[in-house]
């Protein structure tokens, strides 16, 4: 045995479960890769376009203003930038998807201070700022074109020229139901399958439900908030179909809009969500009662955007309150979160 | 699984016993020299008996308790003192340790010690019996059983727990101390009992051992008041407050020992040294240690005396391989690393694992992601994940005031499940040393 050998001094413990933040961030990447098949599916090369820019902007961004040039790789970047593409109308100017990326990526997380700062969701930023800047394409859902590779709408409309001199627009089954003129709920199996209009990514429940299944059986995502969200929106909106105050029925809820991908991946985006499972619950029954709210009053045909980031805001609130309960103690009297 | 008592939370390690489980524990020849710390247990150090120059026979007392809470030290070897001087501890720091250079020649039978038999000694004489003996709780802490054999005259104990859980990853010691002698753990319990004034046992051991519960079950006589409850496999269920939630589906209160739900746990091995001191006025002079690791030729189990010293452990396992990265005393969660080969083996010691570089990967540091993970491994139900803010902004009267840090056992769950490997269970450590360095205010 040599007298000298290199061995490591550290503190316990020695061994490391084999999970890391860079593995998590990328097998959600990988889960998305069915949600983006049948995007590209439903609403062909417009779809992989729009998500393409939005990437695009959210990687330049990282890599240009992120905390070491390495950031980039830890895939939450990558992340930002695929649910800020699917959540915007297949036809999106592509420069508004790009410069959506870069906003969100900006201000909704490395001005925090990067990966695990931010208090809003980054993709939900991004698209907040869209809705706000491009009011007119960010509710502009081209009806189906004949041919799929056709483009739909007006991906390529140049930085503040007129948008859209001649696409032929759709409603949405949120928007159709709430402000159609026949109001017609589609059928539940139509949104399951996502044989309809809407958002690049948010079209087929079921693939969504997948995905977010398989980060759930392997840790990756914390399977109380997607439950609590759903469970709420369920059953308030069941109670309001009930007593006739509004023509959404429950199941409708469940599989339309953005409720499916925002609470699989958005509002379980870990950095922006309550630490304790009990936190988590109370996460998701304020996110699910904010979404049926705005649904049925409010002035906007989707409410599960602004529902996340109200309830993200509520984060560090809600991580004061759910405090756990010290061990061997009735209850935490003196803890506090900052 | 599923149906075994347990506790909430928790983690899952790769156990790797299989490396050692099956085999049996061989004496480790005596080393040309033993080298023997003054503080080898919680508490005051013990103070020297013999000066350099000094023949002492195996079994000899050379330091004896200072104090209450402390132990007393006896020759691991037959030989003569060499020296008293400072010596590299398994710790880090440099303690005032008893050389002896072990006799070649020596037969190193122990000398004839008169022994009472324990069933006529009174109940409360037998934990200074006990103190004679040197015993120190062998599951890792190393406090002085005597102590801990006479808890506080107004929290009565009314069970005993015999800790044969062995969650730490890699080590065998106490499996096989269950599987080689079952009747000396028995016997050790019967004089614990005797010791509490109690009748009452139960026998704790993780579900991952189905040998040892049913050696067990097979030597249990029949006229003991002891149950044998195999528990989930789950880390840390071998620390006390976890094994008494198991066991007794209560918790201890926060800050209080044991004793304040009336139970007391004591770890098997100790046990079974017990019942030595009785039988033969054998004192705790070795133990069944785990060699094992990926990065030691040669694994097994073996019972070494103490004050041997590390270099001379390895040697005799075959040596190292090439891919060797940490050399820990304890296991890989809550065990030290050892810096100097020069170090001897200790009481507390129950096993010396030798990590390779696959085992002990070195990860990047990234971000907090405040995933939460942490809270939900946390046995003690913490938040490391504020706490190790709290830590890093060196804010200690609010961690400890209002997180609880005292409450932390260092059981590393947090720093195992940490995605981002930050070293929460290390902020915490380093916390707790700077608090003592604090002057009490």
């Amino acid at each position: 045995m040599t007298e000298k050998t290199n061995v490591i001094i550290t503190a316990s413990p020695h061994v490391r479960s084999p999970d890391s933040t860079t593995k998590i961030m990328w097998s959600v990447v990988i889960s998305l890769l069915p949600v983006i098949a049948s995007a590209i599916y439903f609403f062909g090369p417009s779809a992989i376009l729009v998500i393409i820019a939005s990437v695009a902007g959210c990687l330049i961004t990282e890599r240009m203003f992120g905390s070491n040039p390495g950031s980039v790789a830890d895939g939450s970047a990558m992340i930002t930038g695929l649910l800020l593409g699917l959540c915007l109308p297949p036809g999106f100017p592509l420069w508004m998807a790009f410069l959506g990326g870069v906003f969100g990526m900006g201000f909704g997380k490395l001005i925090y201070g990067g990966l695990g700062q931010n208090i809003f969701n980054p993709a939900l930023v991004g698209r907040a700022f869209l809705q706000a800047a491009f009011p007119v394409a960010i509710t502009t859902w081209p009806s189906g074109t004949p041919h799929w590779w056709n483009l739909q709408g007006d991906n390529f409309a140049l930085p503040f020229m007129t948008p859209m001199p001649d696409t032929i627009t759709a409603a949405t089954p949120l928007g159709n139901l709430k402000f159609g003129d026949d109001p017609v709920a589609t059928p539940v199996l139509d949104l399951l399958l996502g044989t309809i209009n809407g958002s690049v990514g948010e079209t087929s429940a079921l693939l969504i439900l997948v995905g977010g299944i398989y980060l759930a059986v392997r840790g990756h995502l914390n399977w109380h908030i997607p439950v609590s969200i759903f469970v709420t929106t369920f059953l308030v909106s069941g109670l309001f179909y009930v007593i006739g105050i509004s023509q959404f029925s429950p199941w409708f809820m469940l599989f339309s809009g953005g409720l499916m991908l925002g609470a699989w991946y958005m509002a379980t985006d870990m950095v922006t969500s309550p630490l304790s499972t009990k936190g988590c619950w109370l996460f998701g029954f304020g996110i699910g009662l904010l979404t049926v709210i705005i649904r049925i009053w409010g002035g906007l045909p989707e409410g599960v955007m602004y529902s996340i980031l109200l309830m993200n805001a509520l984060v560090p609130f809600i991580n004061r309150i759910t405090q756990p309960r010290l061990f061997g103690t009735s209850g935490n009297k003196k803890g506090a979160a900052k | 699984m599923r149906g075994l008592p347990s506790f909430k939370h928790g983690v899952h390690p790769p156990e790797n016993k299989e490396i050692t489980s099956g085999i049996p524990s061989k004496r480790f020849p005596f080393p040309k020299e033993v080298i023997l710390p003054l503080s080898q247990h919680i508490g005051m150090p013990s103070k020297a008996l013999v000066k350099p120059g000094d023949r002492v026979e195996r079994g000899d007392v050379i330091a004896e308790a200072a104090g209450f809470i402390s132990s007393t030290v006896h020759a691991t070897a037959a030989g003569t003192v060499k020296s008293i001087e400072l010596w590299p501890h398994p710790s880090g720091q440099m303690i005032p340790s008893i050389r002896i250079a072990v006799d070649p020649n020596s037969s190193q039978m122990r000398r004839n010690r008169i022994v009472p038999r324990w069933q006529d000694v009174k109940d409360e004489d037998l934990s200074k019996e006990i103190a004679k003996a040197g015993i120190v709780g062998l599951g890792g802490a190393a406090f002085p059983s005597h102590v801990k054999l006479c808890p506080p005259k107004d929290q009565p104990i009314e069970l005993l727990i015999i800790n044969g859980s062995e969650c730490e990853p890699y080590l065998t010691s106490d499996h096989r101390v269950m599987l080689e002698q079952p009747e000396m753990v028995y016997e050790g319990i019967r004089i614990e009992l005797k010791a509490l004034g109690i009748t009452r046992c139960v026998i704790g051991i993780e579900n991952n051992k189905p040998d040892a519960i049913e050696v067990m079950r097979n030597a249990k006589p029949a006229d003991l008041d002891a149950t044998i409850q195999p528990l989930t496999v789950k880390y840390p269920q071998g620390a006390e407050k976890m094994l008494i939630k198991a066991i007794m589906g209560r918790e201890v209160p926060s800050g209080a020992l044991p004793s304040a739900i009336g139970a007391m746990v004591q770890n098997v091995a100790t046990a079974a040294n017990v019942a030595a001191v009785f039988q033969s006025g054998h004192p705790l002079i070795e133990r069944i240690m785990t060699v094992s690791g990926r990065g030691i030729r040669k694994p097994g189990n073996w019972k070494i005396p103490f004050g041997t010293k590390l270099r001379d452990v390895i040697e005799h396992c075959g040596g190292l391989t090439d891919d060797v990265a940490e050399i820990l005393f304890g296991g890989p969660m809550m065990g030290q690393a050892i810096s100097d080969l020069d170090v001897p083996v200790l009481k507390g010691t129950g096993g010396i694992l030798v990590l390779s570089k696959d085992e002990c990967k070195r990860q990047d540091i990234m971000p907090c992601i405040r995933c939460g993970k942490c809270l939900e491994a946390c046995p003690i139900f913490l938040n490391p994940q504020w706490m190790k803010e709290l830590a890093k902004a060196e804010r200690y009267e609010e961690l400890v005031a209002e997180a609880h840090l005292n409450d932390c056992m260092l059981c590393g769950c947090c720093s195992f499940v940490c995605p981002s490997n930050i070293p929460l269970s290390q902020y915490f450590a380093m916390s707790k040393t700077q608090l003592k360095r604090l002057p009490k205010s």
